[in-house]
């Protein structure tokens, strides 16, 4: 079972960020919630581990 | 041409005990014949227990109603000796299709398993079920089996006693009353005995509609289930195609939670949807039209002292992944034999308890994963809709997201992991499929296959083992069945019984559930085993 990393794990954190921004660019409110949904579908996936998926949902919904 | 559900099977006729001075007592009565009724009360009858069905109608099912049916209730009625009729008229079925409006998403393959006597499910109307278990019921009777339906009998009112049930029948020409050591109530969702007793029914309400229209056409449609979700011809909701025996097919169409349903029922308003879905040129006759909304919710308990509740009169669920028949089936499977041992005096009345332990959590399973399967095809909340899209959309390119489709979880047996039958697995490393509580699965034996050598009786299966032909502990017989890996040439019994032990022996209940295995006979294992399995220890 792997822990969710919460510690700095991304390489270039400004470009990721800048790569998400732009793949919403020009998309209208509906298109980028879906695009949001396909992301989070995809990550999870490679992420596996179910352990650490929900400790990811408990950490996005402890923010909220 | 009359179809079989416009036909008395079971006509009113005046019984004896509308005549008699007082209450006669019966040892079993059933309310229902419908499926799980019917299946009640062959099981009992078989083994000679008399049985007594009522029910308020006199004819099997109207419309075709629950229409698929899988391999474990088929390996269940097999055991009450009319599996192979339901098979042989049956559709069968491997091929299952998703669309998303106009895109085929996903496709799967039920896959059959070699060496199955049964097939993974066929289609059915339950028409057509109800009048092959009536069959059944009339071959009992003239082989002299104590087993009666009495049609147009209506319960009206239940007194429970300690010891016995007092049921009092309302019939065409009279009333009467009539007692039962045992009542099983199997009247369906809206079971009467359940509102004449006052007990609840709890679960979650879905706020949804759902247009069946059965129709009889030639069409070339393969043998699949198709699926759509936001089809062009019924926006925004969901549709389903499935065939049936004699040209019928089953169409299921999402209406949502805002319509009129007398509306919505009439020919004029449903041939134009069906139209827009098969084509206007398709020729096709209405057999069958209903509007059904739905809910997942089971008692708190199915055993009320002598009065025990099986199928949907127990536990109700979304017709998504056909758990509502199969799973009813399952229960009187669990039933019949413990009542029979407690009757007889054999087991104490704690087996009795053990129907609610393992049928509960059986029930469970179902509602969870019809619960799911309907979050799935009907939306709650905007983001869910989102999600749910997001994954259909996803699944068409990429295999990772087709796990995730939920067009219903397709029935599969309960394995009773924690029941208080069960004594704790002792075979090393043996396969998970038939640790202690699972249901056994098939594999061929010469020229037949496995099951029927389990039915209804303990049995103490030894695979390159050793153990006594036949033993009886606290009143209960068992039966060895030896076999060896030799003879099992398509090693179904080796991969399914024994992974990689090299022998086995295993305790198996009147049910085919497994009670107990390890790798070797040991006399007071298997003696305090059978013990545990019949509530004696």
């Amino acid at each position: 079972m792997a822990e969710l990393i919460l510690t700095p794990n991304i390489d270039a954190p400004d470009d990721f960020y800048a790569d998400l921004l732009a793949a919403h660019e020009g998309l209208s409110k509906t298109e980028s919630d879906a695009l949001n949904a396909r992301l989070i579908l995809v990550l999870a996936n490679h992420i596996g581990d179910r352990e650490a998926l929900a400790q990811a949902i408990t950490a996005a919904s402890d923010q909220g | 041409m009359n179809k079989i559900f416009e036909i008395p099977l079971y006509a009113y006729e005046r019984s004896p005990d509308q005549d008699a001075p007082a209450p006669v007592r019966h040892p079993v009565v059933v309310i229902g014949a419908g499926p799980i009724g019917l299946a009640a009360a062959i099981d009992l009858a078989q083994d000679d227990v008399p049985v007594v069905v009522l029910d308020d109608n006199d004819k099997v099912s109207f419309g075709s109603r629950a229409i698929c049916f899988a391999k474990r209730p088929l390996e269940i009625l097999d055991r009450l000796g009319c599996g192979h009729e339901m098979v042989e008229k049956g559709v069968k079925w491997d091929v299952g299709k998703v669309f998303f409006d106009t895109r085929k998403v996903f496709e799967f393959d039920l896959l059959p398993e070699e060496g199955h006597a049964f097939p993974a499910f066929i289609n059915l109307q339950q028409y057509y079920f109800e009048e092959y278990l009536v069959n059944r019921v009339r071959e009992l009777q003239d082989a002299g089996k104590p087993i009666e339906i009495r049609g147009k009998n209506k319960v009206e009112a239940i007194g429970t006693h300690d010891d016995h049930v007092k049921i009092e029948v309302a019939t065409p020409e009279d009333s009467y009353t009539l007692e039962a050591d045992w009542l099983i109530a199997c009247d369906g969702a809206g079971s009467p005995t359940r509102r004449m007793l006052g007990l609840d029914f709890v679960g979650r309400v879905f706020e949804d509609n759902f247009l069946i229209a059965d129709v009889v056409m030639e069409a070339d449609f393969p043998t699949e289930r198709w699926f759509w979700f936001d089809p062009p011809f019924n926006r925004g909701q969901s549709a389903l195609l499935h065939k049936q025996p004699d040209g019928v097919w089953r169409i299921d169409l999402q209406l949502g939670w805002d319509i009129d349903p007398e509306e919505e029922k009439k020919p004029e308003n449903v041939i134009p949807r069906l139209k827009a879905m098969l084509g206007e040129d398709v020729e096709f006759e209405l057999e069958w039209v209903s509007i059904y909304t739905f809910q997942c919710r089971r008692m708190e308990r199915f055993r009320h002292g002598r009065v025990i509740f099986a199928g949907d009169a127990a536990h109700q669920v979304s017709p998504f992944g056909a758990r509502g028949a199969n799973s009813g089936l399952q229960d009187t499977d669990n039933l019949v034999w413990k009542l029979k041992l407690v009757m007889d005096g054999t087991a104490p009345d704690a087996l009795l308890e053990s129907y609610d332990f393992e049928r509960i959590q059986g029930a469970d399973e179902n509602i969870l994963n019809s619960t799911r399967s309907t979050d799935f095809i009907t939306p709650k909340s905007e983001m869910s809709r989102i999600l749910r899209d997001a994954v259909l959309d996803l699944a068409e390119e990429h295999e990772f997201a087709r796990p995730l489709v939920n067009s219903g979880r397709l029935s599969v047996p309960c394995t009773y992991d924690g029941s208080p039958l069960n004594t704790a697995d002792a075979l090393e490393d043996g396969p998970a499929r038939t640790r202690p509580g699972a249901p056994c699965p098939d594999a061929p034996l010469g020229d037949d296959f496995l099951l029927p050598s389990l039915a209804g009786k303990f049995t103490l299966l030894t695979i390159d083992a050793d153990a006594p032909d036949h033993f009886e502990e606290s009143g209960i017989e068992v039966t060895r069945l030896a076999l060896s890996v030799k003879d099992d040439k398509t090693l179904a019994l080796k991969q399914r019984y024994l992974g990689v032990a090299p022998s086995a022996v295993y305790l198996i209940r009147p049910d085919q559930h497994v009670a107990a295995r390890r790798e070797s006979w040991n006399e007071n294992i298997f003696r305090t085993a059978v013990r545990r399995a019949t509530g004696q220890e």
